[in-house]
Parts: C-alpha cells; sequence; structure tokens
C-alpha cells in the first residue's frame, strides 16, 4: 500500500493515464453510481433492503471517489498540475462533459417539479435521514445528503490536488466544514430539536425565504431560538457582511463559508476553467446579477407590503413565486449547477447570486480587498485567466503590471496558485492604493518613482 | 501615409505597437508574423502541450482588440527588404511601403552542426510550428532525448513527461544551467529534474542523430558512444537572433543579432530593432549585448515608441530581474548573481531544512551593499528588492526587514526568522534582529516602514 501514497521515484515516468488505483478507484465508484441511479427503479425500500443498498451505495462511493482521487493527485509530486484539462473529455466539454451535465441538469429538473420521481432515491436516505433527525428522508433532505457528500468526496480531492498550498488547504477545509456543519448538519439537528429551521452561512439576500414575513413570523412564534435567528441573519447581513467585506473581500463569503462556492470548489473544481473570459461576458455579466439583485429587493418589498400593509394581495405571493421559479430554481440550480460542465463552476455566483451582487458593490467601493501584481513579472501565459472561475480576465491587469479589484472576485486564490512566476497575491491593505500601478515600463519601477530617481 | 511596419508579433512587435498606438492615434501601423494571425504568450506554448491551457487562452489580447486600437495584422512571412526604395519583400512577391520599419523577429533555436540535426523528430522549441511538430511526433514517441541544460530543456522535458514519454536529458556541464545558476541552485535542480523521473546525464553531450527505416529520428550516439533510442530529439541548447533571412542585406549592419545603438535604432536611419534579435553595440554596464527574456522584450518595445513618434529616450530598464520555474520549484531574481560570487562580493546562501527553499543574497565584501539576489521556491516583492537594491541598501538592513520582501501566498510557511539565525550565525560581527512588526503587505505602505524616518 505504500506505493499508494507515495510517488514513485523511478527512472521511469509514471504514466499519466490510469493506473491500478485509479482504475480500482473509478470501478468502486462507478458500482457505487449504479446502485446509487438503480434505486431511481429498484425499490430498496418496499423490498426492505433499504438499509443494505444504503450503507453499499456509501462505502462504494466514499471508498471509489476518495481513492481514485487522492491516487490521481498524490502519484505525482506536489505542486500545479492541470495536465490534460483541456483535452480530457469530461473537462473539456466534450462528449462525458455533456453527459454529466445532462445527467445532473435532468436530476434537477425532477427534484425541483417532479420530486415524486425520486421517490425511490429520495427514499434510499431514510437510514441516514432516521439517525440524523428521526424520521424519513423527503426530497429536501436527499438533496442536502447528495450535496455534501459531492463537497466531502471532492473536497478531499481538492486537497490532495493543492496540497502545495496552504491557503487552498485551509479555505478547502473550511468550505468542507461549513457545508457539512452548518448548511446541512445543524438544520436538521435543529430539526430533531423541534427547533425551527436554521442554516447559519446562508442569509437574506441569497436565502431570500430567510427573510420572508411567513417566516419571520413563524420564527417570532419559536420563541428565543427564533427572535435569535431572527438576529442572526439581521446581523449578518448588516454587521458581519460589510465589516468582513471591508476587511477581507467577497471571499470570506463565497470562498470560504458558503455552499454554492463550495460545490464550485470542489465537485466542480475541473470545470473552473470553462467560465468564459470575454469582455462580452463580463458585460452579460453585469446587467444580469445586479438586475437579479434588484428583483430580489423588489420581491422583498413587495412581499411584505403585501403580508403587512394588504397591498397587492394576488400580485405579492405571485411574484415570491416567480422569483422562487426563475432565481430560487432554474438560475441557481438547473443552470448554475447543472451546467457546471459546460459553462463552468460559478455561472450562478457569477451571473445570478443577488449576495454575491452586495459582497461585490461591497468589494468594489469599499474594501481592503485586492490581488496585488507582483511588479512586472508576468509573461502573459494565461494561466491565471483560464483558471478564474469566475471569467476575470486577470492577465489584463498583471500583464500592465496593475492590481486587481473586481467586484466578481471570489478571492479563491487559483490565480495566484497557478501563476508560474510567483506574480499574483491576494491582499488586504489600505483602500487608497487599490489598483495602482505596479510597474511603468518606461520610467521602471513604481520604486524609483516614488524615490524620485526618475521624473 | 506609409504605416511603421512592424515585423514580428511576438512581445517586442507587440508592446512597440501598443505603445506606439498609446502615443499617437493616427499613425498607420502594420504588423506582420507569418508564425500565428494573432500574438499569443511564447512562454506558454508549454502549457498548450501540457493541456494545462488552449492556444486560445494564451492570446494575451481578445481577437476584437487590434482592430479596435488600428493595428493592423498582416499573416505571412517576409523574403527580404529593399531599404533602397523603403519597401519589404513577402514570400509572395509582394511589396509593401514603409516608412519606419521595425525588426522584431526573434530568435532560433541553436544548432551546432550536429549530424542528423535536420531529421524529422529532431527540433527545438520556439516557435508555434515547433509546437505543432512536437505535438505530431509525441502521438508514437517512446523516448525522448534532449540536449542543452537551460530553460527551455527543462521545459520540454517536463512536457514529455506528462505524456509518460521518458526523457533522457544529456547536459553538457557539470551543473545544470552553469552558466548562470551557482552550484547549490544547480545541484538542487538537479536533484528536482530527476524526481521528476527524468534520466538527467550531466556532462555528457550529444554526437549525432540518426535516420531510422521511416526518414525520421530513431536513434541518438552521444559522445561517450553510447545509443540511445528515440524518435525525439530536443534541440534546447539556447537560442540565436533569427537573422539568416536577412543575410542579402549588405546594409545593414549585423553581428550575431542586429546592430542597435541606446535609442534601437540601427546603422539605417528609419530601421529599427527590438527583443531577442537586436543586438546592443554598446550594452549597458553590466548587461549583455543579447538580451532574450520576455522581460526586455517588453521593455525594448516601450522604449522604441518613445523613440519612434514620442520623446527621445535611451534605453533605461532598470535593475536586472528575470524568473522561471523548474518543473514545481519558481525561481526569481533581482539584480546580479553570477554563478560564482564577482571580484570584491561574499554570497550569503540559506537553504531550508526540508522542501526546496532557497535564497541567496550577494553582496559587496567591504560596504555589504546588496548586489542581487536569488531565491527558489519562494516568491519575492519586485518593488523592494528594486527599493533595496536602487537605494545600495546594506546587507543589515535587508536582513532586518526581510520579511517585506515576501510575497508568497497567506498561511506559507514563513522562513526570514531562520535566514537571519542563519545570517547571525555566519556574520555574527553583523547581528541583526528580525524586524516581524512589519506587515507583509502592500508596497507603498511598506516603503515608509522601510524608509528611515526623518
Amino acid at each position: 500500500m505504500s506505493d499508494f501514497i507515495h510517488e514513485s521515484h523511478s527512472i521511469v515516468p509514471p504514466d499519466p493515464k490510469l493506473d491500478k488505483y485509479q482504475r480500482i478507484g473509478l470501478v468502486l465508484l462507478g458500482i457505487g453510481l449504479a446502485t446509487f441511479f438503480s434505486s431511481l427503479f429498484a425499490g430498496y425500500k418496499e423490498s426492505g433492503n433499504n438499509t443494505i443498498a444504503f450503507s453499499t451505495t456509501m462505502i462504494l462511493v466514499f471508498s471509489g471517489g476518495i481513492i481514485y482521487g487522492l491516487r490521481t493527485h498524490l502519484k505525482r509530486q506536489p505542486g500545479i498540475a492541470n495536465n490534460g484539462i483541456m483535452t480530457t473529455s469530461v473537462t473539456s466539454a466534450g462528449a462525458f462533459g455533456w453527459l454529466i451535465g445532462i445527467t445532473m441538469t435532468t436530476l434537477y429538473v425532477l427534484y425541483y417539479w417532479w420530486h415524486e420521481k425520486l421517490a425511490g432515491m429520495t427514499s434510499l436516505f431514510d437510514p441516514l435521514s432516521n439517525a440524523i433527525r428521526g424520521k424519513d428522508a423527503d426530497q429536501w433532505f436527499m438533496y442536502g445528503a447528495l450535496y455534501t457528500i459531492g463537497v466531502i468526496i471532492m473536497g478531499i480531492k481538492a486537497l490532495a490536488k493543492y496540497r502545495h498550498s496552504r491557503y487552498q488547504m485551509i479555505r478547502t477545509s473550511s468550505i468542507i466544514g461549513s457545508q457539512l456543519f452548518l448548511a446541512f448538519l445543524t438544520p436538521y439537528i435543529m430539526e430533531r430539536l423541534n427547533q425551527p429551521y436554521f442554516a447559519p452561512n446562508y442569509f437574506w439576500p441569497l436565502d431570500y425565504k430567510s427573510m420572508m414575513p411567513d417566516k419571520v413570523s413563524h420564527l417570532q412564534e419559536a420563541g428565543n431560538v427564533g427572535n435569535f435567528i431572527i438576529g442572526w441573519v439581521v446581523v449578518m447581513f448588516l454587521v458581519v457582511t460589510p465589516l468582513l467585506t471591508y476587511y477581507f473581500g467577497k471571499r470570506w463569503y463565497c470562498s470560504w463559508v458558503c455552499g454554492c462556492g463550495g460545490l464550485a470548489n470542489t465537485a466542480g473544481d475541473s470545470w473552473r476553467q470553462l467560465s468564459n473570459k470575454n469582455l462580452v461576458a463580463w458585460k452579460y455579466e453585469r446587467v444580469t446579477i445586479y438586475s437579479i439583485l434588484v428583483f430580489a429587493v423588489v420581491m422583498t418589498v413587495i412581499v411584505w407590503l403585501s403580508a403587512s400593509q394588504g397591498l397587492f394581495p394576488s400580485f405579492g405571493p405571485k411574484v415570491q413565486e416567480v422569483y422562487g421559479f426563475l432565481i430560487g430554481s432554474v438560475a441557481a440550480g438547473v443552470i448554475g449547477t447543472g451546467f457546471y460542465p459546460i459553462l463552468g463552476t460559478r455561472i450562478w455566483c457569477r451571473f445570478g447570486c443577488p449576495m454575491a451582487a452586495v459582497l461585490g458593490i461591497i468589494q468594489k467601493f469599499k474594501s481592503r480587498f485586492r490581488i496585488t501584481t507582483n511588479g512586472g513579472q508576468c509573461i502573459s501565459c494565461g494561466n491565471c485567466s483560464t483558471y478564474c472561475e469566475m471569467g476575470i480576465d486577470v492577465k489584463w491587469y498583471a500583464q500592465r503590471g496593475q492590481d486587481i479589484v473586481r467586484a466578481s472576485c471570489v478571492g479563491c486564490g487559483m490565480c495566484s496558485a497557478v501563476c508560474p512566476r510567483g506574480v499574483l497575491q491576494l491582499e488586504n491593505g489600505p483602500t487608497e492604493q487599490r489598483a495602482e500601478y505596479q510597474v511603468d515600463l518606461l520610467s521602471s519601477m513604481k520604486a524609483r518613482k516614488m524615490e524620485g530617481k526618475v521624473k | 501615409m506609409h504605416p511603421i511596419i512592424i515585423i514580428g508579433n511576438g512581445i517586442a512587435g507587440v508592446t512597440a505597437a501598443r505603445e506606439i498606438r498609446k502615443l499617437d492615434s493616427e499613425v498607420p501601423i502594420l504588423m506582420i508574423s507569418g508564425e500565428t494571425d494573432h500574438h499569443f504568450s511564447r512562454t506558454a506554448l508549454m502549457y498548450i502541450f501540457m493541456g494545462h491551457m488552449k492556444y486560445e487562452n494564451t492570446k494575451p489580447y481578445e481577437d476584437f482588440f487590434w482592430s479596435k486600437n488600428r493595428i493592423d495584422l498582416l499573416r505571412g512571412w517576409v523574403k527580404t527588404i529593399d531599404h533602397k526604395s523603403n519597401q519589404i519583400v513577402m514570400a509572395n512577391g509582394e511589396k509593401l511601403d514603409y516608412k519606419e520599419l521595425v525588426l522584431a523577429v526573434g530568435s532560433t533555436p541553436n544548432k551546432f552542426g550536429w549530424p542528423g540535426q535536420d531529421l524529422p523528430g529532431a527540433q527545438g522549441l520556439y516557435s508555434k510550428q515547433d509546437l505543432d511538430n512536437l505535438e505530431e511526433s509525441a502521438k508514437t514517441a517512446k523516448r525522448a532525448v534532449i540536449t542543452g541544460g537551460g530553460l527551455i530543456g527543462i521545459e520540454m522535458a517536463e512536457m514529455l513527461l506528462t505524456r509518460g514519454i521518458p526523457v533522457t536529458f544529456l547536459v553538457r556541464e557539470k551543473l545544470f544551467w552553469g552558466s548562470v545558476l551557482p552550484k547549490e541552485e544547480a545541484v538542487m535542480i538537479e536533484k528536482h529534474v530527476r524526481e521528476h523521473h527524468c534520466d538527467l546525464r550531466m556532462g555528457e553531450e550529444l554526437d549525432s542523430i540518426h535516420e531510422g527505416e521511416n526518414g525520421r529520428v530513431a536513434y541518438v550516439t552521444t559522445k561517450k558512444g553510447e545509443r540511445i533510442d528515440c524518435e525525439i530529439v530536443g534541440l534546447t541548447a539556447g537560442v540565436r537572433p533569427n537573422t539568416l533571412w536577412l543575410s542579402g542585406n549588405e546594409e545593414l549592419e549585423m553581428d550575431r543579432g542586429i546592430m542597435i545603438d541606446h535609442y534601437f535604432q540601427t546603422n539605417l536611419p528609419n530601421v529599427w530593432s527590438v527583443g531577442d534579435c537586436a543586438q546592443f553595440t554598446d550594452p549597458l554596464p553590466g548587461r549583455r549585448p543579447l538580451e532574450q527574456v520576455w522581460y526586455t522584450g517588453k521593455m525594448h518595445g516601450a522604449h522604441l515608441a518613445q523613440n519612434l513618434v514620442g520623446e527621445r529616450k535611451a534605453y533605461d530598464p532598470g535593475i536586472w530581474w528575470n524568473s522561471a520555474k523548474f518543473f514545481d520549484i519558481e525561481y526569481q531574481t533581482y539584480g546580479i548573481v553570477m554563478p560564482q560570487p564577482m571580484e570584491g562580493e561574499e554570497t550569503f546562501f540559506w537553504q531550508a531544512a526540508e522542501g526546496y527553499h532557497t535564497i541567496r543574497i550577494n553582496f559587496d565584501a567591504d560596504t555589504l551593499i546588496v548586489k542581487g539576489v536569488n531565491v527558489f521556491g519562494m516568491r519575492h516583492r519586485h518593488q523592494v528588492w528594486e527599493h533595496w537594491l536602487a537605494t545600495k541598501a546594506e546587507m543589515p538592513e535587508v536582513m532586518a526587514n526581510l520579511v517585506a520582501a515576501n510575497f508568497d501566498p497567506e498561511f506559507f510557511k514563513r522562513h526570514e526568522q531562520s535566514i537571519v539565525e542563519s545570517w547571525n550565525r555566519e556574520y555574527p560581527e553583523h547581528q541583526v534582529t528580525l524586524n516581524t512588526t512589519i506587515k507583509k503587505g502592500l508596497f507603498s505602505k511598506l516603503l515608509r516602514s522601510l524608509q528611515p524616518s526623518s
């Protein structure tokens, strides 16, 4: 087994193709996924084999996924190795990429609108649901469990892939922990304790429901705990969000805490390069993301006016329904996640998320965060832009010797990690120095200008 | 109006075109390349081969950029220059008039007359065409032999190894990249290269390349007489200016490269040259006549634009700096660090107990003024070193403030304490205490803390 975790030092280079451990991992994972999908038709619950089916599936998926993920990266030296990403079908929007995209999209569509078709799959998670919250699984539980499993397994792969970078290791651990404990376990433990729903890492406007009148009155009825949750949501949005974004940029949320970012940076990590970097995409992005923010605000106001003042009695609920369908389901789920293998991983975060829009406005106009360009060291190779999941053309700034201040940057740090010349660094510092030029080709470095050596 | 014609769309030519356009929004600019339709980053060729990027990803500017900035592009090879009539002649016979001509024609791989060096399968790695050829050869290759111990050789080794093609790497010198790297660094790189499963042979030289029945490379023999079967031979013993096509132009003064003055002007009044192909008649002190790196290409282009359409401005590149990556080890250098300390210099070298992290600072033995730094496996801040070198900072000051130079990502292991301890052991008469109150951070803030309060 020792050669599994240690890279070989033989003079014969390792075969870049799948080796035996990777194959074993993929076979186990494949059988696990087959049993998982067979639950759509098999009726394990009816046949009384649900616990066996669930544990078999979990053992296969976890062991297969982790063996494959670890081996793929531990068999090579630590360092950036995006070898073959642009030529492999799964990661370059080839046939396999489309297959995964269509499968994920289909599952989302069924989950949102025809969840009864997923009854078998849902009931597969009964044993876990009973263990955690003392009752059978529903489609929400199944979705949360699948999501968390994806983040954990692929998060372990990401930890192995980026093991040379402590920033990436710590950040990845944070998003795995946040998804598992805050987004998945906390709400269900609350439920088991007969307390209201509470996922501490989500709040308005991303979790628009948390501020809806029915939710708020439901929480008020729940007494102290309910009032704490209302207070938490309000404080997180009004105090913590601006404060942390001022000091650290929007990354504190999007790349460290948020589950959407968590899935993108674990399960979706191999597709981050598919985001469109063209100027045109940036133009669309600015229109869509701020439109959706306006939509979220207007919707919330209308729903509140409707509930408290009796205005727009029929229009109020309708507008929430439309928002839920278009933004909550289609944009965030079906397109935002289902299209990972085609459009890249942060489609929702980049074009849709109203929380990202708010954070972005703060980051752009009042934050200490920026990506610093290291003088004139950029060689315009394009790795930073290619691996920016938010579609920022990072090298456009880097090759000009300019620091990068962009509303959309989620601070994942991958531009800095893939840079072969040590040019980019995520930094927090005085706001007035953001976006400054670190190099001037003619009079050489800014240092010399500042010191009055060169006019 | 006849345009400024720039031959070559590499970084030097492109920087010239862009800077000219910034200074003059009217003058017509025509940029000609036989290599590609659009400018791409030559340094990124390896990433295309390894599948990190597609060719499209390596273009520093989107395609619309050129027409938007009214920089006309022409794809084609230039055959010769007819200077008397201010014309260039294209390979298809077409003649184009110029007002000013810029030769930014880059380099070509060195070939030292090895028998068989022109066989299919034997190649350098410089152009997009080289990359396409390598891609073709790699489809069936079972082994590759690379000759030449420098940056392109190590890149080519890394590239081929990602395809599972075993590489035998012949380096004539006793030390890897020995013309630039001091011994400790060279030995460390050699170890790292071997860890990447590369059959590195120091002190071994290519003798001849032999043809197989298919008319392609079949094997090489080394100077020691060993035969190595291979389908690819990487000829990466440096590059030389791409000037062979100009040999008919007797009025243009040339040596190894196209001779230029400090204003990038050749001996012909309206012919200029920048980048790899240009050779300074009278190089600046401490700099080489040929400057064949990305950064100098960029600075050449920017200076040339000034001289063509702005105020006359002699070449003033500031401190020397460069960077590279050897498999997984990043390298940066600021100032001048020769393989052996120069006359009157001392060298301070530190290496981490674990992993590949080193720093070497050369300084004047009498005055302790720093002359240059090599860092491996760490990132250092360009501006801070520019500041130290420009202000002739002395070693104790640099050592005490070393935290300011660090450019590693957040949470990375920091080595300044260990480096300073090592300095204090070696130079007890110049004891320093590391200033840990400097928060690693932005340059303009750092500068204030670095400058003595007055």
